[in-house]
């Protein structure tokens, strides 16, 4: 399967996961509200260049606020995780030369301490920035707090299972294959 | 002019970063103050669509829970009718007016339109629906939607033939409603910690309130019809520094599992919004 046909069915996924499935669930708590799509943004192949990584972000943001009727949010917050990632992918890849040795972001390509790292920052990035745009228009400092975290914390369990259940196995690419 | 164009270049991503940001928080902030944002129409119109898909298969699990609550309302209108009332004073007779019904319609105020909802995002802090009903069916902006038990939301937005709902449970939602025993009124609003609770104020401490008591919308709110259940009294909290209450109501619709609504216009509104208006004006 090549990388634009995959990464389309991704796309699609994300979003009715997102969509029908997380909120859907009749909320826990106010302050918990579990996001997944994000890890499409983190799946994105090494070899994408900045401005087509936040144009597609900004299209993946968009049309899930389309659905879920909040135009821009989500968008914003995908924008601003687009633009810190290859920041982040350049100070934790392990090796020189792994972003041409790999595709795309994984335990396999990483390393497990460093793609965790690079989860939990991205994470709390969004949720943040999310949260933040929220906060302005209501809510104390509290909530503010209370409302990244929690969120924070049930998308990273949702993103472990998601790297249990989907095996994504990167193969180490040379010149001859 | 040449330093521009490298300035440019170089800082190329963070200037089309920040050029993104702005572009979605536009979206945002004129979303939240008017309702209205770019290509909304036609995305609502294709997020309908795959809503009403999922729909037929969610449509099932909450049919049970649909028919009750139609029987219920049902039960209600039976009661209201006038085979229902017979007086035990047979010196006085009941005449039916010989005037038909048709003839009534010019003076009818409220039109009801029934819609199915096909999508609900009932999870955050501004809670939607959407409705199998749009532009095309005459559906219009601040139009009340009102479910079998009681009021449901207000429309923000339409499409063609789909239209949004912004539920009784969002931060900027707010409705003018009476206490069904004494009549004082109050104003209610979502102040986002639990879906099935809202909160009322401007309650006076003189007034007498127990658990239970009901809650309909007012005369006063324009959009709504009057006397629609809003919901009932959960809790009485009583703020010292004030001589009001705070009351804590139970919805009466249980916004996760409502199938179909009514969507009412109020035919006279666009007279009273004008006279409202003028009057406006002319005071200031």
């Amino acid at each position: 399967m090549s990388n634009l046909v995959r990464n389309t069915i991704r796309f699609i996924l994300f979003i009715l996961v997102q969509v029908y499935i997380l909120h859907k669930i009749p909320p826990l708590h106010r302050f918990i509200v579990p996001y997944l799509y994000f890890l499409y943004i983190l799946w994105l192949p090494f070899s994408m260049s900045r401005g087509w990584l936040m144009v597609v972000s900004f299209f993946f943001g968009l049309s899930l606020d389309y659905f879920l009727v909040t135009p821009g949010l989500h968008a914003a917050a995908c924008v601003l995780i687009a633009y810190v990632r290859p920041f982040l992918v350049n100070l934790l890849i392990r090796q020189e030369g792994a972003e041409q040795s790999y595709g795309a972001p994984s335990i396999n390509s990483m390393g497990w301490a460093p793609y965790f790292i690079f989860v939990l920052v991205l994470t709390l990035l969004h949720h943040g920035y999310l949260v933040f745009l929220e906060w302005m228009q209501f809510g104390n400092f509290w909530y503010f707090l209370g409302k990244v975290a929690a969120s924070s914390a049930i998308s990273l369990f949702l993103v472990l299972i998601t790297e249990l259940l989907f095996n994504r196995k990167e193969k180490y690419r040379t010149n001859a294959a | 002019m040449r330093n521009i164009f490298l300035f440019i270049r170089r800082y190329f991503n963070f200037l089309f970063f920040l050029a993104l940001q702005a572009l979605a928080l536009s979206f945002l902030f004129r979303y939240n103050k008017f309702h209205e944002a770019a290509f909304l129409g036609v995305a609502s119109e294709i997020t309908g669509r795959v809503n009403d898909r999922y729909n037929t298969v969610e449509y099932y699990f909450k049919l049970k829970k649909a028919n009750e609550n139609l029987v219920k309302e049902n039960v209600a209108l039976r009661e209201m009718l006038r085979s229902n009332y017979q007086s035990a004073d047979t010196s006085r007779q009941i005449v039916v007016d010989s005037i038909r019904v048709d003839s009534l319609r010019p003076f009818q105020k409220y039109v009801y339109l029934d819609a199915r909802v096909v999508g609900s995002f009932v999870s955050t802090q501004t809670n939607y629906l959407t409705l199998h009903r749009g532009a095309d069916q005459g559906v219009k902006e601040d139009m009340a939607v009102i479910g079998p038990m009681g009021i449901v939301g207000r429309v923000v937005n339409k499409s063609s033939n789909y239209a949004t709902v912004m539920t009784m449970i969002s931060r900027q939602f707010k409705v003018d409603g009476k206490l069904k025993n004494s009549g004082e009124r109050g104003s209610i609003s979502w102040d986002g910690v639990n879906p099935r609770f809202v909160q009322m104020r401007n309650i006076p401490k003189s007034v007498k309130v127990v658990k239970g008591d009901s809650v309909l919308t007012s005369e006063l709110s324009s959009i709504f019809p009057p006397n629609i259940l809003i919901g009932t009294v959960d809790t009485v909290l009583s703020d010292p520094s004030t001589n009001f209450f705070h009351l804590r109501l139970k919805t009466a619709t249980n916004f996760s599992t409502v199938q179909y609504v009514y969507v009412v216009q109020n035919k006279q509104l666009e007279e009273q919004q004008t006279l409202e208006k003028a009057t406006k004006n002319t005071n200031e």
